[in-house]
């Protein structure tokens, strides 16, 4: 009796440490974010705390955020999606090309100005497509993500600078007589005091969080992450889910696209140069694997706030540009590292509760 | 004295006199959190081949992996011929001499024959470059030892399953071994290559070799076997001579319980014709027929057996009438109407559901739950067109869970914690959510200990009383007899036996199984002698 019941104490000590250690794990991005806010906090006191910091740094992680949430369904796929950044800067400059000439139509010899909602809807239908586009070539022509997207990168990227041949649609600000003005208000804007662009976040975030957990779409994309062939014969559409998709991750940097242009009052073709880089770092911070299946839309904005509150604090600390790459680097590797740790050790705590059923 | 007479009345009795070249004792080996091996003691006889038997997760595979050097055991010793050894690696395992074969195939398929069979101990000129010459000859030798006809250059990925099985174990050969572990060697080879395989065995004996030989196919044991080894829940139950045993005294001593109730069939009255298939006609690439018009009917409250020889088409013809084929034609009908839709959505829309032979490549996603997996196929039922309504979800797998008794500590744990028969449970559980009129199960319980067959039996059985028409699938004849109403053999992918369950006989099977492969045989030899008498 008595030795049973120390057995079962023992278990149960050792139940509670193993539980502890994998919330810390689990809980890591979190854990992660909360540890460089405090540093930042302290170090660089009391500024980095004041409210206008916080609305600057949130700005800054909004952009990464909007493309990390479309990557994530992406990258929960098994897929990846390179032309993002190069997305960001056609969309900037469709807006820009839009407010600033107009559409020509040669045949009836006219220029139309779309008003400003128009060059929001058109801006980002255009980005959509282009998704559209990457998820047919991908799934019709059996392209591997990778060589489609970065074919698709350069294409957008050169199409960014064939509108206005490589220069800057400058003050982007309309023409009260033509009715296309207020575009800048989509990046300087606010709502309860909080910046449109953090609120487009917000909202993104909701919205997908929803859809990956509460939807059928959800679960279909996880499941052809997790092994396509057997989603194949659940009864998955696995090319439509595909194509989604991308077109998803093109909607999200076409408003990253319309929110930078806005704010700089300006589109330049190089906007959003490298933004996939930051967008897929951020996902995989946030613990979704890039094998696809596994990941959650949360973790992806804690990645991103990570990076974000990270290369501010760095750049407000007076941390040489170098050093933040190199920092930033080295908590990525970390992150995927602890990411495989935790890995093997839900599976041996899986398998041990298995095991007590026996 | 009298101890050691009354044992020797019993089968499992140690009275060996062949020389011990491996021994192991009181091998134990904890996992966090499971006790997978319980001081074990295992003897390997010289140039026998040595049995190990037991359900899965009774520590067989565990066992092997400590003596490939894979696992290092938590306490207990290893001798060989008496000499202790400490294997900590496979490369460790190879110097001493022992070699493995995996039950899960580790080959490259990317590599041809040759690249696979010496990968990682390459035959080199001075240490650099491969002498592919040498390597390409000793790969003919061997491939011609075990009785193939296989160009060494050829890909491993253009290989049947059953010819990657033979060159998994041509790689074990072309080391110099004195002891190979073969897990599960056949399951995935053809009656005539199972033939092959034990010819190469007792050659392997003849020559001294000692046979470490995992498999859930008991007869097989008994055919091949010398001495048997069982295991159950990581404890050592019996050693005994093949010779002395029977098929049920090994149930018996795996699971611990009574045989009998093995398969459990219970009647079931049989209705209309549910299912009508016509002129089901699959081309094969580069001419023929992997279907060849294929036409047949099933009937509800119906167990279809479904029987042939690997490549027969078995596996082709469910796939095709569960959309997987779209380049498959043919006119089904379900309950009189026409189905038409040629994607597996559209099938299981219909209620032509195929519970699939590759459970780990085809049946589940491994990163997702138990949950998500069960819930998979069927998730339009829980959606309101907004959300997925999780109380109803839950209700589902709950109501799977306990109808299949699945064995799960909570229906949120990752699917890969389970065994493989429970797994197994949730692809069937998959597929009824989707609620089919036809269910078809392609080996369904291959890979699973005798413990989970039993159960997936009943569950079939019991499927067949409710009204499905179940077509059911199996390699072994045994399995495929006792399950069957009605039994359909194919061979080179037509039918070329219908059997009713009175008349159904092992031999009708095998024969009306080999019915294409004669003929075909004495078609070539025709054709030869035509085209030599017009040359």
């Amino acid at each position: 009796m008595e030795t049973a019941k120390a057995g079962s104490a023992r278990k149960s000590g050792r139940m509670t440490r193993m539980n502890t250690l994998q919330f810390l794990l689990r809980g890591r991005a979190f854990i992660a974010l909360f540890l460089v806010v405090v540093y930042f906090s302290i170090t660089l006191w009391p500024q980095f705390l004041s409210a206008g910091n916080i609305q600057i740094v949130s700005k800054h992680v909004a952009q990464n955020a909007v493309l990390a949430i479309g990557m994530t369904f992406v990258i929960l796929t098994g897929g990846i999606d390179l032309s993002v950044g190069s997305i960001v800067g056609l969309t900037a400059m469709i807006a820009g090309m839009l407010i600033n000439k107009g559409i020509i139509i040669p045949a009836l010899g006219v220029v139309v100005y779309p008003s400003t909602w128009m060059i929001l809807v058109i801006s980002v239908a255009i980005a959509t497509l282009i998704g559209m586009i990457n998820g047919l070539i991908i799934t019709r022509f059996n392209v591997a993500p990778f060589i489609a997207t970065l074919g698709m990168m350069y294409i957008a990227r050169g199409a960014a600078g064939l509108l206005n041949n490589g220069y800057t649609f400058a003050n982007l600000v309309g023409r009260p007589e033509l009715g296309n003005t207020g575009f800048e208000k989509l990046g300087a804007g606010s709502l309860l005091g909080i910046n449109y662009s953090i609120w487009i976040m917000i909202v993104f975030a909701v919205i997908a969080w929803f859809v990956s957990t509460r939807t059928p779409f959800g679960r279909h994309v996880y499941a052809i992450g997790g092994n396509e062939r057997s989603a194949e014969l659940s009864g998955v559409r696995i090319k439509r889910t595909k194509v989604l998709v991308y077109m998803i991750s093109g909607f999200c940097s076409a408003w990253v696209g319309l929110i930078i242009a806005s704010q700089l009052v300006a589109a330049h073709p190089a906007t959003g140069n490298a933004f996939e880089l930051n967008a897929i770092a951020a996902v995989v911070l946030g613990g979704t694997s890039l094998a696809g299946g596994r990941g959650s839309i949360g973790g992806t904005l804690i990645g991103a706030f990570v990076i974000g509150v990270l290369v501010d604090g760095l750049v407000m600390s007076n941390v040489s540009s170098f050093w933040q790459m190199v920092i930033k680097g080295a908590v990525i590797i970390l992150a995927v590292v602890i990411d495989q740790v935790q890995g093997r050790m839900q599976a041996r705590i899986a398998l041990q509760q298995q095991q007590e059923l026996r | 004295m009298s101890d050691q007479a009354a044992m020797a009345q019993r089968p499992g009795v140690n009275a060996h006199s062949d020389p011990i070249v491996l021994r192991a004792t009181g091998i134990t080996k904890v996992f966090p959190g499971t006790l997978a091996l319980d001081s074990v003691d295992f003897n390997v006889y010289h140039g026998k081949v040595n049995v190990l038997v037991g359900e899965n997760g009774a520590g067989k595979s565990t066992l092997m992996k400590i003596l490939a050097g894979v696992e290092q055991p938590t306490s207990g010793s290893i001798f060989l011929e008496d000499k202790e050894i400490h294997i900590r690696s496979i490369s460790e395992a190879a110097a001493h001499g022992i070699g493995i074969i995996f039950q899960e195939m580790t080959l490259c398929p990317n590599l041809s024959v040759v690249e696979n069979i010496y990968l990682a101990r390459e035959v080199t000129q001075r240490g650099v470059v491969i002498d592919r010459k040498t390597q390409k000859q000793h790969t003919r030798e061997l491939v011609r030892r075990l009785e193939q006809d296989i160009d060494p250059d050829t890909l491993v990925a253009d290989l049947r399953i059953g010819q990657q099985q033979i060159i998994e174990i041509a790689r074990a050969l072309a080391q110099d071994i004195r002891i190979l572990i073969m897990d599960e060697p056949t399951s995935a080879l053809s009656t005539a290559e199972v033939e092959v395989l034990f010819r190469v065995i007792n050659e392997l004996k003849n020559r001294g070799v000692s046979i470490i030989y995992i498999s859930h196919k008991l007869d097989e044991l008994l055919q091949i076997g010398d001495y048997v080894t069982i295991l159950r829940d990581g404890r050592l139950v019996e050693t005994a001579r093949a010779q002395d045993i029977s098929v049920p005294w090994i149930i018996e001593n795996m699971v611990g319980r009574n045989p009998a109730a093995l398969f459990s069939r219970t009647e079931h009255n049989i209705g209309d014709v549910l299912l009508k298939v016509e002129d089901l006609t699959l081309p094969r690439p580069g001419g023929g027929y992997v279907i060849d018009h294929v036409s047949f009917e099933l009937h509800a409250g119906e167990i279809l057996g479904l029987y042939g020889l690997m490549g027969a088409g078995r596996s082709d013809l469910v796939d095709s009438l569960a959309g997987i084929r779209p380049e498959a034609s043919g006119k089904i009908w379900l309950d009189g109407q026409p189905v038409r839709g040629t994607t597996v959505s559209d099938r299981i829309k219909n209620g032509i559901v195929l519970v699939p032979e590759d459970r780990q490549r085809e049946g589940l996603v491994q990163p997702l739950s138990v949950a998500d997996n069960i819930l998979l196929a069927s998730l339009k039922r829980y959606f309101n067109g907004f959300y997925l309504v999780s109380k109803k979800e839950k209700e589902a797998v709950t109501g799977m869970v306990k109808d299949l008794s699945i064995r799960v500590a909570s229906i949120g744990q990752p699917i890969t914690s389970l065994s493989g028969g429970n797994q197994q449970k949730c692809v069937v559980a998959k597929a009824l959510l989707t609620k089919p009129r036809v269910l078809m199960l392609d080996e369904p319980t291959r890979g699973i200990d005798v413990g989970a067959k039993s159960e997936i039996f009943e569950i079939t059985s019991r499927l067949a009383q409710e009204g499905y028409g179940v077509i059911f699938i199996s390699t072994e004849l045994k399995e495929v007899l006792a399950m069957s109403d009605r039994i359909l053999v194919m061979s080179k992918g037509a039918i070329t036996g219908e059997f009713t369950r009175d008349e159904a006989t092992e031999e009708k099977l095998v024969s009306a199984s080999a019915v294409g492969h004669t003929v075909a045989v004495f078609a070539n030899h025709n054709g030869k002698e035509n085209s030599h008498g017009n040359s």
